[in-house]
């Protein structure tokens, strides 16, 4: 009897994070998202670019933000440098390779919670055909009902990746081997 | 002696010929390196200066080489009624080669919107994007092109060649120099005595 209520306790649980936990699709169709990166250029100032196609979503519910979950794939071949020489040859094999390398992707493994909005989410980031795992530092920025009857929720969220744990050796210099992600992205609730 | 004849190139159809010659060779030995320069090499952003500077002045002369051309007597080709057709065919390709070539360039670095800057004297205006990633499209396109001209480019030395040792006709000394009707009556003379 004992053991039949916890089982029925543990599925009942199991079914309330699933019911609770909200599903959101990050808006990329409306724009209310986006992917900047940043690197030094020779160490004297930041260069700014972004990726201007990408998809992801996640789940979020703000009594449970441990079990918060998300997903983004990013298109490389949209990175936009607002230089079409730099861009293409950031998009050329010494660098993203996107003819074999088309995607990058995030998958969120383990959400830790800081107070205050702020989370660590972990998770297994795919670039250049090589996987690492990466810790995204996560603020969220606000949730509630849209104008439009919807619902949605806000976070941004920044890393940093070393070039080359991705296999990507092309030299920039010393001050240049690392880019600074940016996220930002909305939700909207389903 | 400026002028083309019937039978030899004028000074300024040779001069234009050999200039595109100097220049094909320089840009594509050019274009290969330089797409490979390290990041830190003196060269990183002169090269494709250049590079870029040195295809808008060439678009220009071949274009006006195009016009010249139009205006002229062509010298009467040279050799057996299939050479004088293939010749026909690989010059009109040439032309076509390296107009494709101007414009795949000039679509690449003109894809945002910036325009080509020659040797700090003019700038060459954007027209926009036309395609997606036209970049690198255009990249592509301008790629291969150039190894098309120096393939056929190849073609067109040996044939040269083959002409000049071979056939001992004037084909190539016509676009060395300027010959006179009597040169060229001299040279048939000579060549029947043989």
């Amino acid at each position: 009897m004992k053991k039949t209520l916890l089982a029925a306790g543990l599925l009942l649980s199991l079914f309330t994070v699933g019911a609770n936990a909200a599903e959101y699709v990050i808006d990329t169709k409306g724009a209310h998202a986006s992917v900047n990166f940043k690197i030094q250029h020779l160490g004297y100032s930041w260069l700014l670019g972004r990726f201007n196609s990408f998809e992801g979503q996640f789940s979020y519910d703000a009594d449970k933000p441990t079990e918060s979950t998300i997903s983004v794939t990013i298109d490389t071949n949209s990175v936009d440098s607002n230089h079409a020489e730099r861009d293409k040859h950031l998009k050329s094999n010494d660098f993203l390779y996107v003819d074999k390398y088309p995607q990058a992707k995030f998958v969120s493994t383990k959400v830790e919670e800081l107070g205050g909005g702020k989370l660590k989410v972990h998770g297994d980031f795919t670039l250049h055909g090589m996987t690492n795992n990466i810790v995204i530092t996560t603020n969220k920025i606000g949730e509630g009902k849209d104008p439009w009857g919807g619902y949605r929720a806000g976070f941004e969220g920044t890393t940093r990746i070393f070039m080359a744990d991705y296999g990507i050796t092309k030299n920039l210099g010393p001050a240049s081997s690392h880019v600074d992600l940016t996220l930002h992205i909305e939700g909207i609730k389903q | 002696m400026l002028r083309n004849s019937q039978s030899s190139f004028g000074w300024l159809a040779i001069f234009m010929h050999w200039l595109s010659a100097i220049a094909v060779f320089s840009m594509f030995a050019v274009g290969l390196w330089m797409v490979d320069l390290d990041y830190y090499n003196e060269w990183y952003t002169t090269a494709p200066y250049y590079h870029k500077s040195v295809g808008i002045l060439l678009a220009i002369v071949t274009l006006f080489r195009v016009f010249w051309k139009s205006k002229q007597v062509a010298p009467q080709a040279l050799g057996k009624k299939w050479e004088k057709k293939a010749a026909k065919v690989a010059h009109f390709a040439l032309y076509i080669l390296l107009l494709c070539l101007f414009i795949s360039g000039y679509l690449i670095s003109t894809a945002d919107g910036r325009g080509i800057e020659v040797f700090n004297w003019f700038i060459v205006p954007s027209m926009g994007e036309f395609v997606d990633n036209q970049e690198d499209l255009a990249g592509a396109f301008h790629d291969w092109l150039a190894y098309g001209l120096v393939c056929l480019v190849v073609l067109h030395v040996l044939a040269a060649l083959k002409h000049h040792y071979l056939d001992k006709d004037t084909s190539l000394v016509r676009m060395l120099k300027p010959l006179s009707n009597q040169q060229t009556i001299q040279q048939k003379k000579q060549k029947e005595n043989l």
